[in-house]
C-alpha cells in the first residue's frame, strides 16, 4: 500500500501545523535568546522593545505560574533563563505581537548585558574540569585486563565524530488556543504529545487534563522533534494562558538551527586486540559524548552508544565506558540512531586502524567476527536469529565484492587522477527504548454505525508511513477496504500518556496496540455474527467485507454487522493496550534483555574521488537488509534509502561548526550543506534476507527507521580506501565527517 | 548568493500590485516588498507552498512565474521567499493548488507511483519545479528533467525515488511534439483549462499607473537582498529591473555584450554564447540551483562584490569590460578588473548602474575553462573558483587570463600568473613554476568555506585542473601526479 498520506502531499493538501487557519486575534512569539554562551545576566533593556508596533508583552521567566523546568530527563533545563546563560541561542524572553514581522522588529531593540564567563565546547576539556551532565557509566563483557596478555595484535586510536542537524524540512511550530475554564488547545509539531502536555501543565502550574496536545503530522522530525519540540509549544501555551488569546510560535529557519540541539558529536578512544587468525579478542572504548548545556535526552542516547559500541560482532572481552560532558552549546539531542551510529563508527574505525597497520583488507576482520545465535552482547543480552552472517555472506555472493575488488584495483593502477574505493558495512541495532518502561503504547478504536472506522495511536505520522502500517494492521484484522479507515491525529485527550513515536518502534508498539484493540471488537463482532445466523462464533470470520459461516458466504455485509450489531448495544469501541514483553534491564549490573529484537544487514558501499579536486561521488550502495516479513515494501524501502542518504550525509558534507566561543558557524542552508539530487549515489541497491521476522515485530515486519543510517558509515572508510590509493602515505585520520576540504588535504598530506 | 543592480530606470512602485495568482486575479495594496510567499499562504491562504529556508536553499516555497515574451508566456519557476511582491506585477504566478486538478496530473501520480513523497513538506515544490520542466517543452532529455529539482531539497527520502518518479515523467513526455506544450499539457491532463486564456488575460495586466518613490531599493533577483535584509525591504519602494522580455545579448564585431539585467537562466539559453562556450551548461550547473538562475541577474552577481562571485570570476577570465551609467550621463567604461577594489568595495558612485560588460569572444586559438569546488558540488558557495582563458599560437601560450574566488578579498583577477605563462609552453614545469607565482598573488582566510591552507592547495590543485581539463592529450601533464606528491615532501 502506497503511503496514505501521498495524494495530499503532491496535491499540498496535506495540513502543517502552520497551515493550521488562524483564530481570529491570534497573537504571534518571537523568541529572546542569548547571545553568549556561558555568562551571567546583568541587565535587559526591553524598554524599547515594548514601545514598537504591535508589541502586546515579553514573557521571561518571572511570569510563569508553575515551574520554570522542561527537562525531560533529568530536571536540569530552565524554559527561560534566569540569572545564568549556558548556551548561545538559550531563550530568554518571549516576544508577543499582533504579527511575526512585528515582534521580530522589536526583537532588534532590545538589550542584554552579560558579565561573560569561559565557554567550553570540547568534550574533553569538559571531562578534565570535572563538567559532567550525570555520572558516566561502564558496559563490560569477559575480563579485558587479562584478555590483551593474549592478543598478538593491539592497536590503540582515538575516532571523533562529527554534529547534524537535522534539517526537518518544517521547522519547530506550536499553536495554542484557549478554551473554556482555563483549559488549552495546542497544536504542536512534536514526535511527543505527552511530553509537551506534561511540560506545558508543570510550567503552568495546572493539571494535565486541561491541556489537550493535538498533532496532524510532522514535516520532517529525525528525532528532533522528540524532546526539542517541548520549549516552543511550552511558551506559546504559557503566552496563551497568560494572555487569554491564540498564540503562533513558528521557529525562522535561522532560529531553529541556532536554538535547536542536534546529534552529539562524540570524540573517542578506543583499544583493539585480535588474535593471530584476526579473532578480536577485547576491545576498549572511552566515549566522550559532547552534550552540551542540559541533559536533554543525553543519558539514553549515551546508554545507546554503550548498547551498540561493538556493533554487528561478538567480542568477549569488552569494557566500554561513557561521559557525558557538559559543554556551552545548545543540549544535543535524539537524531536517527540515537547513539549508535558515533559508536558503530569507533568500533569500525578499530577494525580499519588494525587492517591498515595489519596491511590487510578491513572486511577480513569484519567477516571473522560476526555475531552468532547464542553469542552474548556485552549488555547480557543473547543473540537470537542473528541475521549478521546471512546478511554478511549474502551481500558478498549477491553483489559479486570479490571481483568488484579486483575491478577497482585495476581502475585505480590505470588511472592517474581519478580513484575507486570500497567498504562494507555490518550493522546489528536493537529495537526497544533502552528504557523499558516506555515500551508501552495505547490505541482506541471506533467502528461508527455507517461501518465506518477511526483509530487513534499514540504514534506520530512525521513521513515515516506509521499511519499507513497502522491502516493496514486494522484493515487486515476486520477485512475491510483500508477506504473505510480514517487514522485520526494523534491527540493525548484521545489516547493519553503516549511515548513519543521514536527508537524505530512507532509502528511496533502501536501497531500491537491497535492489533489488542481490534481484535477485541473483532471478537464482539464474531459473537454477534454468530447470533445473526445461528452459529457458533468459532465458525464464524470475515472476508472482504463480508461474513462468513466456515466457507460459506452468510449473505451479511460489513454495514450490516455493524448496524446490527450496533442495534443489539454491542460496544463497537475499544481501546487496546500493548506493553513489549519479556525485555527487562537492570542498571546496577547493566545487565538485561533490553531489546524485542535486533535488525541485521550488511551495506557495500563504492566511491570515486577526483583525486586532482578532492571531490568524491558514491557511484552504489548495496545492501542485504533484515526486513523480516517485509509488510509494506514501498514504505521500507523509502525509509532504507532515506536513512542511508543521511547516514551519507552525515560521514560527508554534513559538518557543524561551532567557535571557540561557541557560535555556531554553519548557521543557514547556506552554510550547512544537506545532500541534494546530485549528491544520491548512483546505484542503491536493495534484497531482502529471506528470513521470518520475530512476534514482537508488527507483523512480522522488522523497524526499519533508524538501522539503515548507519550503512552510510561505510562512505567514510571507502574514502579513505580512494585516499590510499593516490596517497600510500595518507595517515588515515578517524574524523567524520570527511569533507573535500579533509580529503584534498589527506591527499596531499596537509 | 546573488544581489542586484540594473539599468531599467522605470519605477515600480505601485499603490496597487496586480498579477494572477493560479486562475485569479490579484488587485493587492499590500506593501511591494512582502515577500510573495508571505501573500500567498497568509494572504490569499494558499497553504501548498511551504516555507523551509526562507533564503532559496531548500526550495519548497518553489512557484511557477509566467511572463509574457513574444505573444506567448514563458513559464520559469522561481523561490516565493526571495521575490518581492513587487517583482510580480503584470506575472502569473502558479502555485501547486493551481496545477491541481479533479485527478492527479501525471507528474503527482509519479511520485505517488514511486513513493517519492515522505513526510510531504518539500512535495509541492518538486512537483512545480518538474511542471515548470514539462511546461518548458525541454523533456528529450532524463538529466536535464533531473536537473529541473536541483533547487529542491528533500530530507526524507534520499532521492532515488525521486528520481524513479522523474523517469516516469520524462517516459511520458520526452516523445511529445506539438507546437503549444499547453495545449498538449492540458489535452493529457497536466493542466487545467483556463490555462489557455492567459496569455490574453496576461496582457490586459501589471500597467496601471505608478509612483516615483522615495528611497528606492534597487533590486535584481533579489536572491542575496532577499536573503539578507527581507525585512528592511518590506516598506521600501522595490525598483524592478529584472528585464521581462527577450535578454537582448548581443554580438557584434568578434565582441559579445550582456545586459545587466541578463539572468544566469537567459545567459545558458543563448545559443551564440554556447557555440563560443560549449561547456557553459556543465559550468554554469555548479552555479546554484534553477529557480535561482532563474531570478539572479549578472550586474547583480557582480554588484554584490562577493569575492567568490561566479559570474565575477568567469568574466574576469574574458578580460570584460563593465559600462556603467548615472542618469542622463554618458555611459562609464572600465575593465571588470578595476571594478573590485576591496572588500564589498567596488568603483561604483552613488546613482550609477550596471548597464553591460562585453567581452571579446574567444578565437580559435583561445582556450577557457572554469572550476569550482564547494562542499556540496551544486547548490553552494565555492570554497575555491577559478577561470582561464589561454592563447596558444605555435605550441606557447601567447595570452593568459586567469582568475580566482575566495582567495582575496575580491574576485581575482591573477595579473602576475598570467603575466608569467606569456610566452611559456605548457610543461609541467611551467604550470609549477606558475602556481609558486600564484600562490604570492593571493591571500585567502580562513572561513567556513575552507581553511586558507585549504584555498591555497585548492586553487593550486584548480589551476592544473584547467590544464588537464583543456589539453588532455597532453601526456606530460599525467605524470604531474607524482610532481604534485613529490612536491609535498619537501
Amino acid at each position: 500500500m502506497k503511503n496514505i498520506d501521498s495524494i495530499g502531499h503532491v496535491t499540498g493538501r496535506s495540513v502543517f501545523t502552520d497551515d493550521i487557519p488562524l483564530t481570529n486575534g491570534t497573537l504571534f512569539g518571537v523568541v529572546v535568546a542569548s547571545g553568549i554562551a556561558h555568562g551571567a545576566i546583568k541587565s535587559i533593556d526591553f524598554s524599547q522593545a515594548l514601545e514598537m508596533p504591535g508589541v502586546v508583552r515579553i514573557l521571561t521567566c518571572t511570569d510563569i505560574p508553575g515551574e520554570n523546568q522542561i527537562g525531560g530527563i533529568l530536571p536540569d533545563e530552565t524554559l527561560f533563563a534566569e540569572k545564568e546563560v549556558h548556551f548561545i541561542g538559550q531563550p530568554i524572553a518571549l516576544i508577543i505581537a499582533d504579527s511575526e514581522f512585528n515582534a521580530r522588529r522589536a526583537r532588534k531593540k532590545i538589550h542584554i548585558e552579560y558579565d561573560e564567563f569561559e565557554a567550553v565546547t570540547d568534550p574533553r576539556v569538559a571531562k578534565e574540569k570535572g563538567l559532567l551532565l550525570f555520572p558516566p557509566r561502564t558496559f563490560a563483557l569477559g575480563n579485558v585486563a587479562e584478555a590483551w596478555q593474549k592478543c598478538n595484535y593491539i592497536f590503540e586510536g582515538s575516532a571523533d565524530s562529527g554534529s547534524q542537524e537535522h534539517l526537518y524540512l518544517e521547522t519547530q511550530n506550536a499553536y495554542a488556543v484557549p478554551a473554556e475554564n482555563g483549559t488549552l488547545k495546542v497544536y504542536s509539531s512534536t514526535q511527543g504529545p505527552a511530553i509537551v502536555q506534561k511540560t506545558i501543565a508543570g510550567v503552568l502550574g495546572i493539571p494535565m487534563n486541561h491541556i489537550e496536545v493535538d498533532v496532524r503530522r510532522l514535516g520532517g522530525a529525525f528525532g528532533g522533534k522528540e524532546d526539542q519540540a517541548t520549549a516552543w509549544s511550552t511558551m506559546a501555551a504559557l503566552a496563551a494562558h497568560l494572555l487569554q488569546k491564540p498564540v503562533k510560535l513558528s521557529l525562522s529557519r535561522h532560529d531553529d538551527i541556532v536554538m535547536t540541539g542536534k546529534r552529539h558529536p562524540y570524540s573517542s578512544d578506543f583499544r583493539i586486540g585480535l588474535s593471530e587468525d584476526l579473532k578480536i579478542l577485547a576491545y576498549e572504548a572511552t566515549f566522550y559524548q559532547n552534550g552540551g548545556a542540559a541533559a536533554d535526552l543525553s543519558p539514553a542516547i549515551m546508554e545507546r552508544t554503550l548498547f551498540h559500541a561493538t556493533n554487528s560482532y561478538f567480542v568477549p572481552n569488552v569494557k566500554a565506558t561513557a561521559y557525558s560532558c557538559k559543554t556551552n552549546l545548545p543540549p544535543f539531542t535524539a537524531f536517527r540512531g540515537f547513539g549508535a551510529p558515533q559508536a558503530m563508527f569507533v568500533m569500525e574505525s578499530a577494525i580499519a586502524f588494525a587492517a591498515k597497520n595489519l596491511g590487510i583488507p578491513a572486511w577480513k576482520i569484519q567477516q571473522k567476527n560476526l555475531i552468532r545465535d547464542e553469542d552474548a552482547f556485552p549488555y547480557g543480552q543473547v543473540a537470537q536469529q542473528a541475521h549478521a552472517r546471512e546478511c554478511w555472506d549474502e551481500a558478498i555472493s549477491q553483489f559479486d565484492v570479490a571481483g568488484k575488488l579486483k575491478e577497482i584495483a585495476e581502475f585505480n593502477s590505470a588511472t592517474a587522477f581519478t580513484k575507486k574505493g570500497l567498504a562494507l558495512m555490518p550493522v546489528c541495532f536493537g529495537i526497544s527504548f533502552t528504557n523499558t518502561a516506555m515500551n508501552q503504547a495505547r490505541a482506541l478504536v471506533h467502528i461508527y454505525q455507517d461501518g465506518s472506522i477511526g483509530i487513534s495511536t499514540g504514534a506520530i505520522e512525521m513521513g515515516q508511513g506509521v499511519n499507513t502500517k497502522l491502516k493496514q494492521v486494522a484493515a487486515g484484522i476486520f477485512s475491510v477496504s483500508p477506504s473505510r479507515i480514517r487514522i485520526e491525529s494523534t491527540n493525548t485527550s484521545r489516547v493519553a500518556n503516549t511515548s513519543p513515536t521514536a527508537a524505530s518502534s512507532g509502528a511496533d508498539l502501536n501497531g500491537k496496540a491497535l492489533q489488542i484493540a481490534c481484535g477485541e471488537i473483532l471478537d464482539r463482532l464474531k459473537e454477534s455474527a454468530a447470533q445473526m445466523c445461528n452459529t457458533e462464533k468459532e465458525k464464524i470470520s470475515l472476508q472482504d467485507e463480508k461474513v462468513y459461516s466456515g466457507s460459506t458466504d452468510t449473505g451479511i455485509s460489513w454495514e450490516e454487522l455493524i448496524t446490527t450489531s450496533f442495534r443489539k448495544r454491542i460496544s463497537l469501541s475499544q481501546s487496546g493496550h500493548y506493553a513489549t514483553p519479556h525485555i527487562h534491564f537492570d542498571k546496577s549490573t547493566e545487565k538485561g534483555h533490553p531489546f524485542a529484537y535486533h535488525v541485521y544487514g550488511t551495506a557495500a558501499i563504492t566511491v570515486t574521488l577526483d583525486c586532482l579536486r578532492g571531490r568524491y561521488w558514491v557511484d552504489s550502495v548495496q545492501v542485504v537488509h533484515d526486513f523480516g516479513n517485509d509488510m509494506n515494501p514501498d514504505i521500507n524501502l523509502g525509509q532504507l534509502e532515506g536513512a542511508i542518504m543521511q547516514g551519507i550525509g552525515w560521514m560527508t558534507m554534513e559538518e557543524i561548526r561551532y567557535s571557540e566561543k561557541g557560535r555556531l558557524l554553519s548557521d543557514s542552508l547556506s552554510t550547512y550543506k544537506v545532500p541534494d539530487i546530485y549528491s544520491t549515489p548512483k546505484i542503491v541497491e536493495c534484497k531482502t534476507l529471506d528470513k521470518p521476522g520475530p512476534e514482537q515485530a508488527i507483523m512480522r515486519s522488522k523497524a526499519i527507521g533508524e538501522p539503515p543510517f548507519m550503512y552510510g558509515i561505510a562512505v567514510y572508510f571507502a574514502l579513505q580506501e580512494a585516499i590510499r590509493a593516490f596517497n600510500p602515505a595518507y595517515s588515515g585520520r578517524y574524523d567524520a565527517p570527511l569533507t573535500p576540504e579533509k580529503v584534498l588535504m589527506a591527499l596531499y598530506n596537509r | 548568493m546573488i544581489s542586484a543592480q540594473g539599468i531599467r530606470l522605470i519605477y515600480y512602485f505601485y499603490i496597487v500590485i496586480e498579477f494572477i495568482l493560479n486562475e485569479k486575479l490579484i488587485r493587492t495594496d499590500k506593501p511591494g516588498g512582502m515577500p510573495l510567499v508571505d501573500f500567498i499562504r497568509y494572504e490569499a491562504g494558499l497553504t501548498g507552498t511551504k516555507i523551509g529556508c526562507r533564503e532559496g536553499d531548500c526550495g519548497a516555497c518553489t512557484v511557477m512565474e509566467g511572463s509574457r515574451s513574444a505573444g506567448k508566456v514563458i513559464y520559469r519557476t522561481i523561490v516565493s521567499c526571495l521575490t518581492p511582491l513587487a517583482l510580480v506585477n503584470g506575472r502569473h504566478i502558479v502555485t501547486i493548488e493551481g496545477l491541481n486538478g479533479e485527478t492527479l496530473n501525471p507528474v503527482q501520480q509519479a511520485i505517488v507511483d514511486h513513493s517519492g513523497t515522505q513526510c510531504g513538506f518539500c512535495t509541492p515544490g518538486f512537483v512545480v519545479s518538474l511542471m515548470a520542466q514539462c511546461l518548458s517543452g525541454d523533456t528529450a532529455n532524463l538529466s536535464k528533467m533531473l536537473a529541473s529539482v536541483d533547487g529542491n531539497i528533500c530530507r526524507c527520502t534520499g532521492y532515488k525515488s525521486i528520481e524513479r518518479a522523474v523517469r516516469q515523467v520524462w517516459e511520458l513526455t520526452r516523445l511529445h511534439e506539438s507546437s503549444s506544450t499547453v495545449a498538449w499539457m492540458v489535452e493529457k491532463g497536466y493542466l487545467p483549462a483556463w490555462f489557455t486564456y492567459i496569455p490574453e488575460r496576461l496582457a490586459g495586466i501589471g500597467n496601471q499607473p505608478h509612483e516615483s518613490p522615495v528611497n528606492t531599493i534597487i533590486i535584481g533577483g533579489g536572491t542575496d537582498l532577499m536573503v539578507q535584509k527581507a525585512d528592511d525591504l518590506m516598506f521600501g519602494g522595490i525598483e524592478k529591473v529584472r528585464s521581462s522580455s527577450a535578454p537582448g545579448i548581443e554580438f557584434r564585431d568578434g565582441k559579445c555584450i550582456i545586459p545587466g539585467t541578463c539572468t544566469v537562466t537567459e545567459l545558458l539559453e543563448s545559443e551564440t554564447l554556447i557555440q563560443h562556450f560549449p561547456n557553459l551548461g556543465k559550468h554554469f550547473s555548479l552555479i546554484s540551483s534553477t529557480p535561482i538562475r532563474n531570478m539572479a541577474t549578472l550586474a547583480g552577481n557582480l554588484v554584490n562584490a562577493s569575492p567568490i562571485a561566479d559570474l565575477a570570476i568567469f568574466f574576469l577570465a574574458l578580460d570584460a569590460e563593465i559600462c556603467l551609467v548615472n542618469g542622463e550621463d554618458t555611459d562609464r567604461f572600465l575593465p571588470l578588473k578595476k571594478f573590485f577594489k576591496g572588500y564589498k568595495q567596488l568603483d561604483l558612485q552613488p546613482g550609477e548602474l550596471v548597464k553591460y560588460i562585453r567581452f571579446s569572444l574567444p578565437g580559435r586559438d583561445d582556450h577557457f575553462n572554469f572550476e569550482k569546488v564547494s562542499k556540496r558540488q551544486h547548490l553552494d558557495i565555492a570554497s575555491v573558483n577559478s577561470a582561464i582563458l589561454v592563447k596558444i599560437n605555435e605550441g606557447k601560450i601567447e595570452k593568459a587570463h586567469l582568475s580566482a574566488g575566495g582567495v582575496a578579498p575580491i574576485p581575482l583577477f591573477l595579473a602576475e600568473t598570467s603575466h608569467f605563462l606569456e610566452g611559456k609552453e605548457i610543461t609541467y614545469d611551467t604550470l609549477l613554476r606558475a602556481s609558486e607565482v600564484l600562490q604570492q598573488e593571493i591571500s585567502p582566510i580562513s572561513d567556513i568555506r575552507g581553511s586558507a591552507k585549504y584555498k591555497r592547495l585548492l586553487l593550486r590543485q584548480l589551476f592544473i585542473a584547467h590544464f588537464i581539463e583543456l589539453f588532455p592529450r597532453k601526456s606530460e601533464l599525467s605524470s604531474l601526479v607524482q610532481i604534485l606528491q613529490a612536491d609535498e615532501k619537501h
